[in-house]
């Protein structure tokens, strides 16, 4: 297959991110405004072999990719708003059984059914803390259509590796705007696939013993090796178990995997940071006004530069700490009321120098929003 | 095979109850599994949450123990995935029909080859004797000490108006009976619901003063009466069991398959 040239919507460059990284099931429910993930899907998948299904809801959508993907399927589904909090629960079952699987969220505005067309970067909590207890979870996101694909693509292999759920935080304005897109020749992005058991037909297979490496070799249900999945703590045979030290031992594994390779899983783009007195940190839909606002300036010779975030979550506190190190402000720019802002100053050198650049009234964030609040940090007046 | 080759013996005792019906809906189905001659390889058995869930832990199929009420969501991708696959699902009734009502009667809706199980004891067991969708009018329940007011679903006529292409009802009692429906319904081609009277002699026993389990047994034997009947026909008050629905219907996973023959069709002209 060679390079093809599209000029599509966000959610179309998703499908086409998660068709390359070889998507094989979808299950999923109408909601704006990431439904043309659905509607798209419906078409293509079957076109190679592929199953789409559209469920009863987004409960039931999120627990039809489980459990396709424990019989060996590459598994999506993709929501928004209030079917996002429906798709929780099982999201919590996914990072507890680890079952790779990949749910995308075009965020609109909330709480409750809110703001349905209209754009917001409010999620960004619910995706790392949405489902209850201790845990750890994937967050990508992504300000243009090469990296929403991009970063599709990277969702898969990453959900593989780790044995886990991976969110993508995309957003209504990155959804629904056209723009180029170019989809790379197969082979031109590595692809990881399933990292299946080598243990033999006859031979005891404890689906739950990490090997050296801390990962967890998987056999397809439907395949030789019978043993057991549960959302409850569970010993390495997968069957429940309240053993203190199992329990403790299973959580640490959990949170551990994912926080401890924080440097692996951390994806983000530099924009005119080199030597920066400001330093502005935005993600999505919002990088793009930062973008924006930063080239302007530069070219009046201010020193504003940009950490463009493509993942979340894990946060990358290292990378933040050590790139607003030395900035006379921090400006966190993005369309909630400061959910980013709040983890960067946790993080940073000097909290007092972090401020928030926000639109939370459904309209995009402008450049002329952002240079308001650096106006104000500058001393320059209103 | 024998029947104790298909159990995980390493993960003895159960979690039941003395005198609980489940061990012998296992018993009952395990038979069943066993006369059909199926691969152990070829069965997946998800189940939810709750005393009847704990079922498919003791099997040695490919198991499944998911979220309360989402068994049957889980099983669909498990099937529509790998249509080959033999799925079994047993729920409890608080498990199949009040959480999990949405996915049990879209299941049904899609005929998607399933075998649903509906355990029911009309207790929730597992939480201490809470009252369910499947217990009725005028019962006593640790959340209705002054006796239930909420009326119960007939299994039967739900799953018959959802669109289940099977469907029947048995008891713990009429063990060889269940053997025989349970055989039935997992070789039929499309949705089954086999809902099977189960007795929970340790709260909805004890609160509602039906005995012990042998008491209990005795009332499935005394109230039940088989469809089609002179005993069920002349007597209102009888519950009846057999096949209540048997019928062909298109069935989800071949429907699909022809979506998929379509669409390729469509990509290579």
């Amino acid at each position: 297959m060679t390079e093809r040239i599209e000029f599509v919507q966000g959610n179309e460059a998703c499908v086409e991110g998660a068709l390359y990284a070889g998507l094989e099931f979808f299950a999923g429910y109408p909601i704006t405004p990431s439904t043309e993930v659905a509607e798209l899907l419906s078409e293509r998948l079957p076109q190679r072999g592929g199953r789409f299904i559209q469920m009863e809801d987004e409960i039931a959508s999120m627990c039809a990719i489980i459990g396709a993907s424990l019989t060996g399927r590459k598994v999506m589904t993709a929501t928004s708003g209030p079917g996002f909090s429906l798709k929780q629960e099982a999201i919590g079952y996914a990072c507890m059984a680890e079952i790779p699987c990949v749910i995308v969220n075009v965020q609109r505005g909330g709480p409750s059914t809110g703001n349905p067309t209209h754009v917001s970067q409010g999620d960004v909590n619910q995706a790392r803390w949405g489902t209850h207890g201790d845990h750890a979870v994937i967050a990508l996101t992504a300000s243009n259509h090469q990296d929403v694909f991009a970063m599709t693509v990277d969702a898969f292999n990453l959900a593989e590796t780790y044995r886990t759920p991976v969110i993508l935080l995309f957003d209504e304005v990155i959804g629904h705007m056209r723009e180029k897109l170019v989809v790379p020749e197969k082979g031109e992005i590595a692809i990881v696939d399933r990292l299946r058991t080598s243990v033999g037909k006859d031979v005891d297979y404890h689906p739950y013993l990490p090997r050296e490496d801390g990962r967890l070799p998987m056999s397809d249900f439907g395949g030789d090796h019978r043993y057991n999945v549960t959302g409850l703590f569970h010993d390495m045979w997968g069957f429940p178990s309240n053993d203190p030290r199992v329990v403790r031992d299973l959580l640490h594994h959990l949170v551990d995997k994912i926080e401890t390779n924080v440097g692996a899983i951390s994806r983000y783009r530099e924009h005119h940071l080199e030597g920066a007195d400001y330093v502005m940190i935005s993600y999505g839909s919002s990088a793009r006004s930062a973008i924006h606002m930063a080239e302007h300036r530069r070219e009046r010779g201010e020193r504003i530069g940009v950490l463009e975030l493509q993942s979340l979550w894990p946060f990358p506190e290292e990378l933040v700490r050590g790139k607003c190190r030395g900035a006379k402000g921090v400006i966190v720019v993005e369309m909630n009321m400061g959910q980013v802002m709040r983890q960067v100053r946790a993080c940073v050198d000097a909290p007092e120098k972090v401020f928030l650049a926000n639109r939370i009234d459904g309209k995009l964030i402008t450049p002329a929003d952002i240079k308001a609040v650096l106006r104000v940090i500058q001393g320059k007046g209103v | 095979m024998a029947v104790k080759d298909y159990l995980r013996e390493r993960f003895f005792p159960h979690m039941w109850c003395p005198g609980c019906g489940h061990g012998t809906v296992l018993n009952s189905l395990l038979r069943a599994v066993e006369q059909l001659g199926l691969k152990k390889n070829n069965i997946v058995m998800t189940s939810g949450i709750g005393c009847s869930a704990r079922i498919s832990g003791y099997v040695d199929f490919h198991s499944l123990h998911t979220l309360h009420g989402r068994a049957l969501a889980f099983a669909t991708g498990v099937k529509l995935s790998r249509p080959e696959l033999t799925l079994l699902v047993p729920m409890g009734d608080g498990d199949a029909l009040a959480i999990g009502g949405n996915h049990f009667i879209h299941a049904a809706r899609r005929n998607i080859d399933i075998t649903a199980i509906v355990m029911n004891n009309r207790i929730y067991g597992m939480t201490g004797g809470q009252f369910s969708p499947l217990s009725g009018p005028g019962k006593k329940a640790t959340t209705a000490p002054y006796g239930t007011i909420d009326n119960a679903f007939d299994v039967v006529e739900l799953s018959r108006a959802a669109g289940a292409s099977f469907v029947a009802r048995t008891t713990t009692y009429h063990v060889q009976e269940a053997t025989e429906i349970f055989k039935k319904a997992i070789m039929h081609k499309g949705f089954s619901v086999v809902e099977i009277l189960t007795q929970c002699p340790t709260h909805y026993g004890r609160k509602n003063k039906e005995g012990d389990a042998a008491a209990m047994l005795d009332i499935y034997k005394k109230k039940t009466a088989k469809v089609g009947s002179r005993a069920l026909a002349e007597d209102p008050g009888l519950l009846g069991r057999g096949i209540f629905v048997d019928r062909d219907s298109p069935e989800y996973c071949e429907e699909y398959e022809k979506i998929i023959a379509a669409a390729m069709g469509e990509v290579r002209r």
